[in-house]
């Protein structure tokens, strides 16, 4: 009798896997995908070189993404932010490299030029997200005039031409890799260092698991079947200990990397544990329920923009000094790929859904897609076919399972 | 001549009958047994209640109920209809118009009128025979305004006229209004009675739902009075033995069967004040809605605010609350004797108000999050540090409410939007618990839940006025007020018309109080 019980009591791997059905989609997703790479471009997906390189250039897809789901989740959308990156690069150019096409030289150092640079950025979007708040213009249009602005006054500024080279310190946003430190106890061509970080990394990822799931099992709430909780940590530390091994292999940690690893965290941090990050749900999910419950929505919306904002400067300056010059083109389209990268990830158009750990996986499904389809040797257009076709599919898989539950 | 006659004495049959509709939602009978015929060429009124069943009575009748899903048979120029959708019966001439108008606001008057029914050939519109017929029709119900005119543009009395001209296109026979004259002045709702009567003569028959004796007795033949999904009584007016009273009386005749918890009253010094209150339109800044309530409440003391819909309580309500509703707002706030701040939400929930929605879904609750996240909205400092929410204190937060409140879910982490309608009001008003207000204005709180819940809030309010805290409730059950009230303001047309202490209260007192008041 006893035996029933408990039996009943649990709930089965299969039916929470059902009901989560979303989160597991995403991941084996990407999993697929990288396991149909690694065989169409004979192994060389997983290459250490490639893997520093999918790293690199995805990373101000991945920058942009964090803000974008901020904005998504409220129930806004912002289209200004590829030009708005490109602009912020065209800014730093002018800053730091003589041009002579512009009036004036500052030749202004590199740590001032990106203070500068950011709080342009930061600025800008909190001037867009007032527009938004106070005079309640759809974010659409108001962005939409945003993206317009910033690319005429990015070609304006760089007069139509390539600006560089940057200074060294500039480049190594992109292109620098965190020394390693710990050179002396490794044989050569292991990067040591990498290891180690991640190797902590892994393990404060499972000890925060651990710990949330005490917390769960402590109100009688762990709703988790346990096989499913050890089987989901053992293959996020397989995961990011293949990933540092890999990393160890080439030229240890990119710069980029740190700088992104800090910004997933603490957005996560942000979205799931704040109460500036709850109420930009509670918006999303409700305005009215919110505004009546004593929410400050302007003010909400006005601070998301202006982060928004900040990090597509963010990613103009890691663009630029990848490519060492601003160009006229930069972060054309950038736009479309963080949006897909979001709804990918599951946040929803109707705002008030949507994880960190779900875009940045889209976004890296991206990554991988246009990393492999580059390597296979298939043209920009056919790329551009099959993203759109995969964005399609995983907002109808996600429409298709949340009408069937 | 003698052709009509023949035709009227032919048609001397009612041209509605509808025998033994019984309705059934989920866990509720709305409608029981009720019978209702219409003459030809007739004015029939149905009044009752909020609630007592008119709206769902009209709904059986146009099909928006299909066949099949109630009880009862419907006879309409004497054959048995069964109507599957609205179209069913509106192609045989029977056309409600609903309380809130069906109009598109930012089309012209023409393209609303033939919206639907387009004078098009092949798909391509006669515009030139649009107007022209919209001219006629127009001319029919007493407008003058040019067909190109926006709805948008013209006042709700006229929206009402324009509906009615749209109906009268149908080739209407019978015509059904609900509330039709709820939100018009004195002028406009004469000048719409007067056109029933004109109607009348041209033999359409009409059914008016309405709460105003006055109006019915003005132009009504004869009177349906529903109560609690039953017909109690019909009347006709030209007997002569027909008043308001009886009237009153047949509406809200029932024993107060309904139970509610015991609870003895402590009641200390005055909490809130609110001196001189008006406010108006959010849209049209000319119309006044409130119109200079003076209210008390004191610590312990629930008090109730009674009316029929659209008298202005919600606007009261959220006007008071930081602003949520109303332009030019006017007046002044006292918290036990010094004047306060409610400018915005934020001071208002300062200063110790707290404000339950009336429409939870809407305006109260996040219906994709869970309880937990509903629970610690309006108070999220509660349950954080420097902006970092504390897991540990929100879970308790959210488990004790669930616990204290008896919300019954399967963990707080339930999503909300699955909960049933009493649940959902106890997380809305754990919500306000937690905010921990002085005064909380709790506006229709046991709207759409079973009784049991009901029973349940009752016993919540109580507990409140135990604490200390003053309670203003406002509810369109007039029972529910009189049962858990100290004292009960009566409110009509943006004031108030009248105060009484709930012990010497009763329904009838407050159905004369708001009868004696209209056009005040």
């Amino acid at each position: 009798m006893t035996d029933i019980a408990a039996k009943a009591e649990r709930p089965s791997i299969m039916s929470f896997v059902k009901a989560n059905i979303r989160d597991y989609a995403l991941l084996l997703s990407l999993a697929a995908i990288m396991v149909f790479f690694q065989f169409t471009t004979k192994g060389i997906l997983f290459t250490p070189l490639n893997m520093t390189n999918i790293i690199l250039q995805n990373s101000y897809i991945v920058i942009m993404a964090l803000g974008m789901l901020l904005i998504i989740v409220a129930g806004h959308i912002d289209l200004s932010v590829g030009f708005l990156s490109g602009f912020v690069g065209a800014i730093a150019g002018v800053l730091m490299v003589t041009n002579p096409f512009w009036p004036v030289e500052w030749k202004l150092g590199t740590v001032p030029a990106i203070a500068v640079c950011l709080l342009a950025g930061t600025l800008i979007g909190a001037l867009q997200g007032w527009f938004v708040a106070r005079f309640r213009i759809p974010a659409f249009i108001v962005t939409l005039a945003g993206m317009l602005i910033f690319r005429g006054l990015m070609i304006a500024m760089l007069s139509g031409r390539n600006l560089g080279p940057f200074p060294e310190s500039f480049q190594a946003i992109s292109n620098g890799y965190v020394p390693d430190l710990l050179a002396f106890m490794a044989p050569a061509g292991i990067n040591m260092f990498a290891l180690v970080v991640g190797a902590v990394v892994t393990l404060l990822i499972l000890w925060s698991n651990w710990k949330a799931r005490m917390l769960e099992q402590a109100h009688g709430m762990a709703e988790e079947p346990i096989e499913l909780f050890y089987g989901r940590n053992a293959l996020i530390a397989a995961a990011f200990l293949a990933f540092s091994w890999i990393m160890a292999n080439h030229r240890g940690l990119p710069n980029v990397l740190i700088t992104m690893f800090a910004l997933v965290a603490l957005f996560m941090f942000i979205t799931t544990r704040t109460t500036f990050g709850r109420r930009v749900y509670a918006m999303g999910g409700n305005e009215k329920a919110a505004r009546l419950s004593g929410l400050n929505t302007e003010k909400i919306t006005i601070a998301i923009f202006a982060i928004m904002g900040g990090l597509s400067a963010l990613a103009g300056l890691v663009y630029a000094a990848r490519l060492n010059s601003a160009q006229p083109k930069a972060g054309a389209g950038l736009e479309l790929d963080v949006i897909a990268a979001c709804f990918i990830g599951g946040a929803a158009v109707t705002g008030g859904v949507g994880k960190i750990t779900g875009v940045v996986i889209g976004a890296f499904i991206m990554g991988v897609m246009n990393n492999g389809m580059g390597i296979m040797g298939i043209g920009i257009d056919w790329q551009q076919v099959i993203k759109g076709a995969v964005l399609l599919l995983a907002v109808f898989l996600d429409v298709y399972f949340k009408n069937k539950s | 001549m003698g052709a009509v006659r023949t035709a009227m004495q032919q048609a001397v049959g009612p041209i509605l009958e509808m025998k033994g509709i019984t309705k059934t939602f989920p866990g509720v009978k709305a409608l029981t047994d009720v019978n209702i015929s219409v003459m030809p060429a007739e004015i029939h009124a149905v009044v009752g209640e909020n609630g007592a069943g008119k709206s769902t009575l009209m709904k059986v009748l146009s099909g928006v109920y299909p066949h099949g899903s109630y009880d009862g048979t419907i006879l309409y120029e004497g054959k048995e209809r069964q109507f599957r959708k609205i179209s069913d019966s509106e192609d045989i001439g029977i056309i409600i118009i609903h309380q809130e108008l069906a109009l598109v606001p930012l089309l012209s008057i023409a393209e609303n009128i033939f919206l639907g029914h387009e004078t098009a050939r092949n798909g391509i519109i006669n515009w030139f025979e649009a107007f022209t017929r919209t001219r006629e029709l127009l001319k029919k119900v007493g407008l003058s305004e040019h067909p190109n005119t926006l709805i948008t543009n013209i006042g709700t009395g006229k929206q009402q006229l324009v509906e009615i001209a749209k109906a009268l296109n149908k080739k209407v026979k019978l015509l059904i209004l609900d509330e039709p004259t709820s939100s018009l002045n004195e002028k406009d709702s004469n000048a719409l009675l007067e056109l029933l009567k004109g109607f009348k003569a041209q033999g359409i028959a009409s059914i008016l739902i309405t709460h105003k004796l006055n109006e019915v007795m003005k132009v009504a033949d004869r009177i349906t009075v529903i109560r609690d999904g039953k017909t109690v009584d019909t009347m006709d007016v030209h007997t002569g033995e027909v008043n308001e009273d009886r009237i009153i009386k047949a509406m809200v005749g029932r024993d107060l069967s309904e139970r509610y918890p015991p609870r003895i009253p402590h009641i200390g010094d005055t909490l809130l004040e609110v001196k001189n209150w008006s406010v108006h339109h959010p849209q049209h800044a000319d119309r006044q809605v409130i119109k200079g309530v003076n209210l008390t409440v004191k610590a312990g003391e629930v008090v109730g605010i009674a009316g029929l819909m659209g008298a202005g309580r919600t606007e009261f309500a959220m006007s008071l609350f930081g602003k949520a509703y109303g332009t030019k707002i006017s007046g002044d706030v006292f918290m036990r004797g010094k004047p306060v701040d409610v400018s915005s939400i934020p001071k208002a929930m300062e200063a110790g108000l707290a404000y339950v929605t009336e429409d939870r879904k809407t305006y109260g609750l996040v219906l994709i999050d869970h309880i937990k996240h509903n629970v610690t909205l309006a108070n999220l400092k509660g349950v954080s540090e420097r902006g970092v929410v504390n897991d540990v204190s929100e879970i308790g937060v959210a488990t004790k409410y669930r616990k204290d409140l008896g919300i019954r879910s399967s963990s707080i982490y339930q999503t909300t939007v699955n909960l049933s309608g009493g649940n959902q009001q106890k997380v809305v008003l754990s919500k306000w618990l937690f905010s921990g207000p002085d005064v909380l204005i709790l506006d229709e709180p046991t709207r759409g839940i079973d009784v049991g819940a009901k029973f349940e809030i009752y016993g919540i309010i109580n507990q409140l006025a135990g604490e200390g805290k003053a309670v203003i409730v406002i509810s369109s059950e007039m029972p529910e007020l009189l049962g858990i009230s100290d004292r009960i303001y009566v409110m009509n047309e943006g004031k108030f018309v009248a105060e009484m202490p709930a012990k010497e209260a009763s329904q009838e007192k407050i159905m004369r109080a708001i009868m004696k008041s209209w056009g005040t």
